[in-house]
């Protein structure tokens, strides 16, 4: 058995079994995450390298970690100080890499579908941890683990999405992911982070955030992503704080727990007060510590078509 | 398709594996059983249950163990190996382990399985037993230590112990 794709570009290309597979291996590596001795030798003839030209801090650390933890060799390289200032290009930079023994490549880039073109001219595996504005597969397949851990099944389990829909690549993944496992997404900010159609989707939406919170058992709260506006789209961050933002006092209203998340970084007292990110509700950390499992899984499974193939 | 042992020998030789076990073992204290995932659970199940039925007053320390991870063979396949639930809840730390697998064919589950025990601590001692021995065709240096039955077998053929969860009609298949 095996994942139905070579690449994890998006979980738009994957089957509702392929999520499954990745989560049921994901439960075996949490197990081994919580041993004395946190590594298994399966992946020592694997190589892999963490190409991102764009920052990050969770995301990088947790694709390391799980590199490390699988016994594969990494390497990481960042766009900042590199040649790609002296004008390299991409399949360039990527080939350069690759001809040095290297088995996957896990990139995250500014630009949207820059996985997808690099897929098309390199033979390794590739592991998309974040393209522009488009996907971020495993910040979904995290967040999703995360909400199965706590609520079981999430077929029929209501999820808000709130905040910066426009901009995030997240609120796209999980989107997808959380349709293909059957649950209720509401995505819900200002109108003018919303994206225009958004319901062909097939999901609802709402510029009440109240709204949002009393309807859902999970709110997703997103970052504003002030590096993607290039135009103001509301008058500032205070304004945006006071009529989008969610504190404890909201969480307390409703009569009762919805579990609160966020892919971080988290602007605190923007998106998100931190008394509510702090609160009980709050499965923030949970999250990270889900996300070494997730990548494992995602690198493990990916291994086995890369060198067969 | 050949039937090489039927339900009936099969229930009397998980009874005798489990009473050569309680005859070498005075107390359970230190002793860890431990089933390799995914079919050799299916025998440690009824074992553990066996010697329970027999010593009722001693408390078994039971575990299951996945050796995916540890395998070999990971990257030779068409395909990746899906792991099963390892469930240790025991300091393994100077304990002496009963490892219990169905077949035991090449030998490198159990060195996979040997590998992934020492991440848990360091036993003190580690035996092996197996329902079925596929003695002459084994590809590294391990043998068993409780047998219940040997068959001779070529290569391309394969044993296949099919269990039966109502414990009716439990046998061992060798498939061409």
């Amino acid at each position: 058995m095996s994942l139905s794709v070579k690449h994890l570009l998006g979980i738009k290309d994957l089957a509702k079994e392929d999520i499954q597979t990745i989560f049921s291996t994901a439960d075996n590596f949490k197990q081994v995450l919580q041993r004395p001795i946190k590594k298994v030798p399966s992946l020592r003839d694997t190589t892999v390298a963490n190409i991102f030209f764009e920052n990050s801090t969770r995301t990088r650390i947790s694709f390391e970690l799980a590199e490390k933890r699988l016994s594969a060799d990494s390497v990481n390289f960042s766009a900042a100080g590199s040649s790609v200032s002296k004008g390299e290009t991409l399949i360039d930079t990527v080939n350069n890499i690759l001809s040095m023994k290297v088995d996957m490549v896990v990139m995250r880039h500014s630009a949207s579908g820059a996985p997808h073109f690099l897929s098309q001219h390199i033979d390794a595996s590739i592991i998309n941890a974040g393209d522009g504005t488009n996907e971020h597969p495993t910040q979904a397949l995290l967040d999703a683990f995360s909400m199965r851990e706590k609520l079981g099944d999430l077929k029929g389990k209501k999820i808000a999405i709130i905040g910066d829909i426009l901009h995030s690549r997240v609120a796209l993944s999980n989107i997808y992911c959380l349709q293909k496992l059957g649950a209720e997404v509401l995505v819900a900010g200002p109108p003018t982070l919303i994206p225009k159609h958004i319901e062909a989707l097939g999901v609802a939406y709402t510029y009440d955030v109240k709204k949002a919170l009393a309807w859902c058992e999970v709110a997703n709260v997103l970052r504003i992503q002030l590096e993607r506006q290039n135009k103001p789209l509301f008058s500032s961050l205070r304004e945006y704080a006071l009529y989008y933002g969610i504190n404890k006092d909201m969480l307390d209203s409703i009569q009762r727990d919805i579990l609160i998340m966020h892919p971080g970084p988290i602007n605190r007292g923007v998106e998100l007060s931190s008394d509510a990110a702090d609160s009980k509700q709050s499965i923030i950390l949970n999250q990270v510590e889900n996300g070494v499992a997730i990548r494992m899984a995602a690198i493990y499974l990916l291994s086995g078509k890369a060198i067969i193939e | 398709m050949k039937t090489l042992f039927t339900h009936e020998q099969l229930t009397i030789t998980i009874q005798r594996l489990a009473h050569q076990l309680v005859e070498q073992i005075e107390a359970f204290e230190d002793v860890v059983i431990i089933g390799i995932q995914p079919r050799g659970i299916h025998l440690s199940d009824r074992v553990v249950k066996a010697i329970q039925a027999i010593v009722p007053c001693q408390k078994i320390q039971y575990g299951q163990l996945d050796t995916t991870f540890y395998r070999d063979d990971v990257h030779q396949n068409n395909s990746i190996h899906i792991p099963s639930a390892t469930s240790i809840d025991y300091n393994l730390e100077g304990k002496q382990i009963i490892l219990i697998d169905d077949v035991l064919h090449t030998g490198r589950t159990i060195r996979a399985a040997m590998d992934a025990l020492i991440d848990f601590g360091r036993p003190k001692h580690v035996s092996l037993m197996v329902l079925i021995d596929r003695r002459f065709s084994r590809e590294l240096p391990i043998q068993p230590d409780f047998v219940g039955q040997s068959v001779d077998t070529m290569y391309s053929q394969k044993v296949k112990v099919q269990w039966d969860e109502h414990n009716q009609d439990h046998k061992v298949l060798l498939l061409d």
